[in-house]
């Protein structure tokens, strides 16, 4: 039986040919079946979904209706704080932690019905392209086991991608929910910067994180994002204004729409010849089906890579400081406030975040302030003004989301410069701001998922939607996990 | 399963060959650095972390050579300007004193505790 | 070589807004411990913070009372330190774009002149550390207590330039800001309870044109007294270096009241390097003219406005001076009795000196807690005028007035304290005196001046107490005199 879409289920649940329960049920028999190998998750919380589930249907009995994910099951990454459940960012400093209060998203979601199924595996503080770099051991790709799922929201694209929820939500900073869509064959979206409150997220890099939804389908993308996006009196850069509906434009097509294809990222070097192959087939498909095309330049964006690795871990350099062994989290003792905090974050924090917690304190540093992190900012408004030239020509940007497939685990830890160039595609969109949206178009040689990017200008998400369910329509992909009851998944473990 | 197709479009895109920005030497006191983030590292892991820093650096700092004469710096994404609360206490975002202390490695009564400080700021 | 001392001070002010500057936590903490407290303030991991706009109308009228100029898009950035009473281990506070910037504030006292503000900016507050074990101080503590209900309340910072040269000009300089923001309304100013907190920057160099010297920050200063005796010590301390041969050494030094004495800490490594950069979780700030002009249409009379005006109206200076400085009752009452006719001058005479011992006796805090009210003082100083009321008859009915006996007429009548001022009233009774001492009238006739006060006293007598003495005195001069 294979799980529906969030749509399909929201349809079926309100005519009453299945029930909250049974989808539950659903979900935790593929946990028991897969999650083994995958890890997908840190937490699952088996009595609050059933519970929530019977809530649900006690109401749906009832006529009430609450919203439109009632009886819905979500997976949430576990960077984003859930009232008594414990969220540790995949970081040993929060083991254990549980939190007094409900991040904004999952305030909005609860209030829309949905359940929690538990909090997805998530590299160390979102900090990473491959969930390997979690405190927890890391999460493998449901499409071929001994592949990493991207990251840093593996977790929750492994889960959707393997049917062990519904849709889910992760966070992503410099790509992180597109890359592991991308590389795990699902639809995945980061919104405008402000249009879904971070409060409540765990801050890697508070000027570049978004929320957003990771889904099966682009119209379920669209029905998640409406319920979490919302201005947000508890977040102070949150965009406190009403925008069109982001699925207003659902269904009509390419037809007129100029879609720019950047030398840089299109045909950037380190992408795959099967990723670039596909990508092309469908930038000529959506020729065929009525779009313009061209190609723009954009050529600050090569050095987006270099802007983003100063500006990400300085920010993060601060966001992580309150880490400090006092209130909450991991505490190594020490004979003094400063050796106990100093012998904590040591202890607590894994290399990759403390290699970004130096780099950055190191970037923002008396003397090297104004080199690194101070030119990074101004080299983001370049690339904001190279983005905004190029919308000029073109209503959408494309490319592929990740330069390549889904890598071996362990291909790239040692490496984190090859591990940063995953993020070279991706980046962009952050440092602008922008929405930005994966879908899965086809698979490799190895039978793994290619992904393909589309960006559009900022609040312009309809329009994002529009080109992206159209794609999704062109590319025809079946998003569902080859699983045989009787294997279990593809790869090397079992 | 996947056959490279050689569409139309792919011979249409200019290869871009990267900008060869001159590589930049940078001097890191990551020791330093460490006592100012409170990491305390072994000096293994300084070496080690140090490295990879500098290796990280060099690459990224080539980006100084980019004329930004006249550029502004990005502070937001979207030209938000003035997002102030108005001065009302509100008690739903407020905690429970337990809810305060629950998640406290030390606690003395109703304070969190830590080892002595061994200066003021 | 004469020595020349150059200070510098650094005043944080504590807003008594309702809420905290990024949260909706209350701004008060006397509260139980770790009571006023919610994610943001505490520091938990995903909150964030936004900013009290209150906050921003009371700093931006501190300093266009500053005569500061208003930045316009000024910029919170976070200043990067590790403390165990500041949750995020960096405070929101501002950098190079303060909201308020290049002002001065006019000083009296012995030595006047202008302190120029350098800047004026707005941050949050830290938590409240104890230090417990070893003698209670930072240093020998076995471990520390912390409080989170003062994190994040508002906190203002007024940086002068090095202007001033001495320790009284110090004190003046922080007294007449502690009056400023008083009358802004814009907190509470306790200096005993630390709403108001000055740390000074001293340095001693051979004179006006030699190069500054080395620069010590002194902190822990929590009253006018200790700012003054603390920065006296300070200068005695580096002159007394410097004319050893010595040197000064660039740290933070803390006031201790007892030993009358600073004591240095640990020099500390690498603090400096705060790593300030902008805020990413909040928007830039964007004061336009339209705000700006409107905090200035709201700001009231400021204390040296005040002093300048009482002086045109005729108060001596340092009565106005006590009068804007004192509570501020006091200057009400004064304003309100000139406003129904008293004379200024006597009006604030009689508010500095017998209102203020009628109150210090009485052991009454505020002249607004007694039935003293302007319209009473003008009537008691007018009876005092029609010479209804001798000196100690009108401060019995100031203190009848106090203790709420009713208005300056009321109580001088049902105290019976009316003087006898009608001349042939007088001129009755003192007929009657003469006619009972014809001897000693006689000899006064004689030239024996003296006996004039003796007659006066038998008039007293016969008044019980009532008759204006000196009108008697006259009338009775006049009478002997007369053939
Ligand atoms: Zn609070």
């Amino acid at each position: 039986m294979s799980i529906p879409s969030i749509v399909e289920a929201a349809r079926a649940l309100r005519e009453g040919s299945i029930t909250s329960v049974g989808l539950a049920r659903q979900v935790l028999y593929r946990i028991a079946m897969v999650e083994a190998q995958l890890h997908a998750f840190l937490t699952v919380d088996t009595d609050g979904l059933m519970a929530g589930a019977e809530e649900a249907d006690q109401a749906f009995a009832e006529g009430r209706d609450i919203g439109p994910l009632q009886g819905i099951p979500i997976a949430l990454k576990d960077n984003l704080t859930t009232r008594n459940l414990e969220t540790t960012a995949g970081s040993k400093i929060l083991s254990g932690y549980v939190p007094p209060y409900d991040a904004t998203v999952v305030k909005r979601l609860r209030q829309a019905g949905a359940l929690i199924v538990g909090k997805t595996n998530l590299d160390e503080f979102a900090m990473g392209s491959s969930t390997e770099n979690s405190a927890f051991g890391p999460t493998r790709n449901p499409w071929n086991t001994d592949r990493v799922p991207g990251g840093s929201s593996g977790g929750s694209a492994a889960a959707v991608a393997a049917g062990m929820s519904l849709g889910g939500l992760g966070s992503d900073t410099g790509g992180s929910i597109r890359q592991p869509a991308s590389l795990c064959g699902v639809v995945g979206v980061k919104p405008t910067y402000g249009t879904v409150s971070r409060y409540g997220l765990i801050a890697f890099a508070s000027s570049l994180d978004q929320i957003g939804p990771i889904t099966h389908t682009v119209a379920d993308a669209v029905l998640l994002l409406e319920v979490i996006g919302a201005p947000d009196p508890l977040d102070s850069t949150s965009y406190p204004h009403e925008m069109e509906p982001v699925g207003a434009r659902l269904g009509r097509g390419l037809e007129g729409i100029r879609v720019g294809v950047a030398s840089q990222l299109g045909g950037a070097e380190a992408v795959e010849p099967d990723v670039e192959a596909a990508f092309f087939q469908m930038v000529s498909a959506m020729e065929r089906a009525g779009a313009t095309t061209l190609e723009v330049d954009l050529p600050s964006t090569e050095q987006g890579l270099s802007a983003y690795y100063l500006i990400a871990p300085a920010e993060c350099s601060a966001n992580l400081a309150r880490f400090d062994g006092v209130r909450y989290g991991l505490r190594v003792n020490g004979d003094t406030t400063e050796q106990m905090m100093s012998r904590s974050r040591a202890d607590g924090f894994g290399p990759e975040v403390t290699r970004r917690v130096l780099l950055g304190t190191f970037a923002l540093s008396a003397g090297y302030h104004e080199a690194f992190y101070g030119q990074a900012q101004k080299v983001r408004t370049l690339i904001r003004e190279d983005l905004a030239r190029a919308y000029r020509q073109c209503d959408v940007l494309v490319s592929p989301t990740s330069p390549t497939t889904a890598f071996r685990l362990g291909d790239r830890t040692d490496n984190p410069l090859a591990m940063y160039m995953s993020d070279v595609l991706t980046i962009p969109s952050n440092l602008a701001g922008h929405p930005a949206a994966n879908i899965p178009i086809g698979l490799d040689r190895h039978d793994l998922p290619i992904g393909f990017q589309v960006m559009a200008p900022a609040l312009e998400e309809a329009l994002m939607f529009q080109v992206a369910s159209a794609v999704e329509e062109l590319a025809g992909f079946d998003t569902t996990v080859p699983f045989d009851p009787s294997h279990g998944l593809r790869g090397g473990v079992r | 399963m996947w056959t490279v197709f050689c569409e139309p479009w792919a011979g249409r895109v200019t290869k871009q060959t990267p900008v060869n920005l001159p590589s930049v030497s940078v001097e890191i006191d990551i020791a330093h650095v460490a006592r100012l983030a409170r990491l305390d590292l072994s000096e293994e892991d300084l070496d080690t972390y140090g490295r990879q820093c500098q290796e990280l650096l060099e690459h990224v700092a080539r980006i100084q050579a980019i004329d930004t004469t006249g550029i502004s710096s990005t502070s937001h994404p979207l030209p938000l300007t003035n997002r102030f609360r108005e001065d009302e206490v509100t008690t739903e975002s407020g905690l429970g004193r337990q809810d305060v202390l629950d998640q406290a490695p030390d606690t003395e009564g109703p304070y969190f505790r830590v080892p002595p400080a061994l200066e003021e700021d | 070589m004469s020595w020349e001392a150059v200070i510098g001070l650094e005043t944080h002010v504590e807003l008594s807004t309702e809420s905290k500057m990024f949260c909706g936590c209350p701004a008060r903490f006397e509260s139980e411990p770790n009571t006023n407290v919610c994610p943001v303030c505490l520091g938990l991991p995903g909150a964030l913070p936004v900013p009290n706009r209150e906050a921003i109308n009371r700093i931006m009228r501190i300093g266009l009372a500053l005569n500061c100029s208003i930045t316009r898009q000024p910029v919170f950035h976070r200043k990067n330190y590790f403390y165990a009473d500041l949750p995020k281990n960096y405070q929101i506070s501002q950098f190079d774009l303060p909201v308020c910037v290049d002002g001065f504030l006019e000083v009296g006292g012995t030595d006047p002149g202008r302190v120029g503000i350098e800047r004026v900016h707005q941050e949050e507050d830290t938590g409240k550390s104890t230090h417990m074990g070893g003698d209670g101080r930072i240093s020998g503590a076995e471990y520390s207590l912390l409080d989170f209900n003062r994190s994040g309340v508002p906190l203002v910072e007024i940086v002068t330039r090095p202007d001033l040269r001495s320790a009284a000009q110090a004190r003046a300089y922080g007294q007449e800001l502690k009056l400023l923001v008083e009358a802004l309304g814009v907190s509470d100013a306790r200096l005993e309870e630390g709403s108001i907190r000055f740390d000074a920057n001293v340095s001693v160099r051979s004179g006006p044109e030699a190069p500054l010297g080395t620069k010590v920050e002194i902190k822990n200063m929590n009253s006018f007294r200790s700012l003054e005796r603390a920065v006296t010590y300070e200068i005695g301390r580096q002159t007394h270096l410097l004319s050893q041969e010595g040197t000064v050494v660039m740290e933070t030094r803390h006031w201790d009241e007892e030993a009358g004495a600073t004591r240095g800490g640990r020099v500390k490594e690498g603090s400096s390097d705060y790593r300030y950069f902008p805020d990413p979780d909040l928007v830039p700030m964007e004061i336009d003219p339209a705000w700006e002009s409107h905090i200035r249409a709201s700001l009231p009379e400021l204390p040296a406005a005040r002093r300048t005006r009482y002086e045109q109206m005729g108060v001596d200076p340092t009565m106005a001076a006590t009068l804007v400085a004192g509570e501020s009752g006091l200057a009400g009452l004064f304003e309100e009795a000139v406003n129904l006719g008293a004379g200024p001058s006597q009006a604030a005479n009689w508010v500095t000196g017998e209102v203020v011992a009628a109150l210090r006796k009485a052991s009454i805090n505020s002249v607004t807690e007694t039935g003293l009210t302007g319209s009473a003082l003008a009537e008691l100083l007018e009876m005092i005028g029609q010479g209804k009321l001798s000196g100690s008859a009108a401060r019995e009915v100031l203190t009848g007035v106090i203790a709420g006996e009713g208005g300056s007429g009321q109580v001088a009548a049902a105290r019976d304290l009316i003087q006898i001022s009608d001349t042939e009233m007088l001129a009755e009774v003192i007929e009657e005196v003469l006619a009972a001492h014809p001897d000693e009238f006689s000899r006064l006739q004689g030239g024996e001046q003296k006996l004039v006060g003796f007659l006066v006293g038998q008039v007293m007598r016969r008044t019980r107490g009532k008759a204006d003495p000196k009108l008697a005195g006259a009338l009775i001069a006049e009478r002997s005199s007369a053939r």
